[in-house]
């Protein structure tokens, strides 16, 4: 019974999606907007869990003096500070409490709120960081990836070299002189438009069809992975 | 000098209240009446647009009708776009209604169900002078409809995709035996985890940064089931950290379940499974010091990944763990294949829950797939062959060839939904 009430559902409700998607009627594509909304307003209480489940991880962390438990600490304080901040000052409009606090001791806050004021100068310059991390692990993972160990290495290692050059100003530069055909940047142009396209398109064909294929297995019941075990 | 500004200003003043007033008054009543068109505003030397056409909006919901026009010919390139006017009545009532682009010949008009339209249309110069109007159109009634003709190139598909699943399931119910190509990434996946065992070391599984309705995510979820019951009987221990709650839940149950099948429940934490952040780098670094403090012996990446691919691949790497990664994302793979030592390669990641199960039906369905691919490799190569011998003939006798541009334009719309 465990299984098979899922099983059911994900019957039911896969092939009623599968006929919502070729009835253009409003009753369809209200029934559709209405379970989307479903899914959102159910994931908004799964953070409930998540929540639940960071205090408890980080909670363990600190009572086993965890390697790096102190961090744990930060994690918690910042998640009580930006959630009270957030719960009573306002997400995108200043509540009375933001409003009363503006008014009597003459903050400025260009944001609106102060949750917006820790989105902007917290929250996006931490993931900035990291983000600008990327570029420094392009060129560690592209020094190892261009070594020129076999054949294919070489071939790998040449064509990242022009497309390199070629997206460059100096590339054009270095084959003004050259006829049109040999012009750095039409040759990347080409490498880009024909030979990595067609990889792509193959790969993007079996994707379609394997996200289909999977779709249908959940549908007919026949991968129940997801619930969990195996048969 | 205060008088002649005095002049200058009441002539100016003069001027313009009486060129306000009547354009003012030009720009009324043609917007309302059909009968004056002849006004000083239209512009006779503009055609009026013609061969207006009027339908109800095909595969919608309602309430919505098209009109479509020929552009007027303007040599000089001063219409700006085109006013549609509507009415109830043919012959009288007609008021704006929207306004299109100086190169639209299609406007949709929001209607209400059931009412016959009549509609008639007119250019606007950039000077904010019109054509003549256009010939009223027949009327038209907006209704919904109930099956998406556009979309049965989709159901043919749908049909002819699932039927060929159905078969290849009862094949292998028959127990008739199906070859799988072997692939390398899932075959590791064993390896990785006795490695990880004989370190003592934990084996860290990332599910994707994607919520649940991705397929990726589902795929990657199928993997997690055998790679935790694996853990469980080896009496490992995994993390799996998440970013969506949803498949956090499920991610838990799913490796509850496996602890349970795998006779362990008693090794089985709640903790083993747990919610970071729902933000991208945010995630990217708290992985990024799980792989640092914990050092697990394996990292797997499996499922959607964005620009945080290579972030958690490189720092993976540099901790020294075995990694297998496998993503749908065509983006991100050239990123794993560098800094992973198996990448599992787009529908590769559809097909590990076959290849790890080896049970009948899913293997079935990955012949079904196989087949589909064929069907597909050999729809365009077809469409290649003809637009390749489509394009010499335009080459030698400037004409394409009509039957094969019918045969590509066909496969072309067999490709939109």
């Amino acid at each position: 019974m465990r299984r098979k009430i899922p099983l059911a559902i994900a019957f039911v409700f896969g092939i009623i999606m599968i006929i919502q998607f070729f009835i253009p009627h409003r009753i369809s594509v209200e029934f559709y907007r209405n379970m989307l909304n479903a899914l959102v307003i159910v994931g908004i209480f799964y953070y409930i869990l998540a929540v639940s489940s960071l205090i408890r991880v980080h909670r363990g962390k600190i009572k086993r003096k965890k390697p790096g438990w102190g961090y744990s600490y930060v994690t918690l304080i910042s998640l009580v500070v930006t959630a009270v901040i957030g719960v009573l000052g306002g997400a995108y409009q200043a509540t009375r409490i933001t409003s009363w606090f503006v008014q009597h001791f003459h903050w400025q806050i260009e944001q609106g709120t102060g949750l917006m004021v820790i989105y902007t100068y917290i929250q996006i310059p931490m993931g900035a960081t990291m983000f600008s991390l990327l570029a420094f692990f392009i060129a560690s993972a592209a020094f190892r990836a261009f070594k020129a160990r076999s054949l294919t290495a070489v071939l790998l290692l040449v064509t990242a070299f022009v497309v390199m050059l070629g997206r460059v100003p100096i590339g054009a530069l270095l084959t003004r002189r050259l006829p049109e055909i040999f012009h750095l940047t039409n040759i990347v142009e080409w490498i880009l438009k024909y030979p990595n396209m067609a990889a792509q398109r193959g790969i993007l064909m079996g994707i379609g069809l394997g996200m289909i294929a999977t779709s249908l297995k959940i549908i007919l019941g026949i991968e129940r992975g997801y619930l969990g075990g195996g048969d | 000098m205060r008088n002649r500004a005095f002049t200058a200003i009441f002539l100016i003043f003069l001027f313009l209240v009486p060129s306000f007033i009547f354009s003012q008054a030009g720009i009324e009543v043609v917007a309302v009446e059909d009968t004056l068109i002849s006004l000083p505003d239209t512009l006779s030397e503009i055609i009026a647009p013609t061969e207006i056409n009027v339908f109800d909006t095909p595969n919608d919901a309602g309430e919505n009708i098209t009109i479509t026009w020929e552009i007027t010919e303007d040599p000089s390139g001063i219409i700006v776009g085109y006013e549609i006017f509507r009415s109830e009545d043919k012959e009288t009532g007609y008021e704006i209604t929207g306004f299109a682009g100086k190169k639209t010949e299609e406007f949709k008009n929001r209607t209400n169900n059931g009412v016959v339209y009549y509609y008639k249309v007119r250019a606007k110069t950039s000077d904010g002078k019109f054509s003549p109007f256009s010939v009223i159109s027949e009327g038209a009634v907006s209704q919904p409809q109930w099956f998406h003709t556009g979309r049965i190139n989709a159901l043919v598909a749908v049909v002819a995709f699932v039927s060929l699943l159905l078969f290849f399931v009862s094949t292998a119910k028959k127990g008739k035996s199906l070859f799988i190509r072997r692939i390398a990434g899932l075959d590791a996946l064993d390896e990785a985890v006795g490695r990880a065992t004989e370190m003592g070391k934990p084996i860290l599984y990332v599910p994707g940064l994607s919520s649940m309705s991705d397929i990726a995510t589902i795929a990657s979820i199928n993997i997690l089931g055998p790679v935790a019951k694996k853990v469980a009987e080896y009496e490992s221990t995994i993390i799996v950290p998440n970013r969506d709650p949803i498949v956090m839940t499920v991610a838990r149950q799913v490796v509850k379940e496996s602890f349970l099948e795998a006779g362990r429940p008693d090794s089985f934490n709640e903790d083993m499974v747990f919610f970071l952040t729902d933000s991208q780098f945010g995630f990217a670094a708290a992985v990024d010091g799980i792989m640092v403090r914990e050092k697990p012996a394996t990292n797997l990446f499996l499922g959607m990944f964005w620009a945080e691919s290579l972030i958690l691949a490189e720092t993976g790497n540099m901790t020294g763990a075995i990694q297998i990664a496998g993503t749908d994302a065509v983006a991100q793979l050239p990123f794993f294949v560098t800094a992973c030592d198996y990448t599992i390669i787009g529908e590769e990641l559809y097909a590990a829950s076959a290849y790890l199960s080896r049970a009948p039906l899913l293997v079935g369905s990955l012949k079904a797939q196989d087949m589909g691919k064929a069907i597909l490799v050999v729809v365009v190569v077809i469409a290649f062959i003809c637009a390749i011998v489509n394009t010499g003939f335009s080459l030698t006798t400037h004409t394409p060839n009509a039957v094969l541009s019918k045969i590509i334009e066909f496969v072309q719309s067999w490709f939109k939904v």
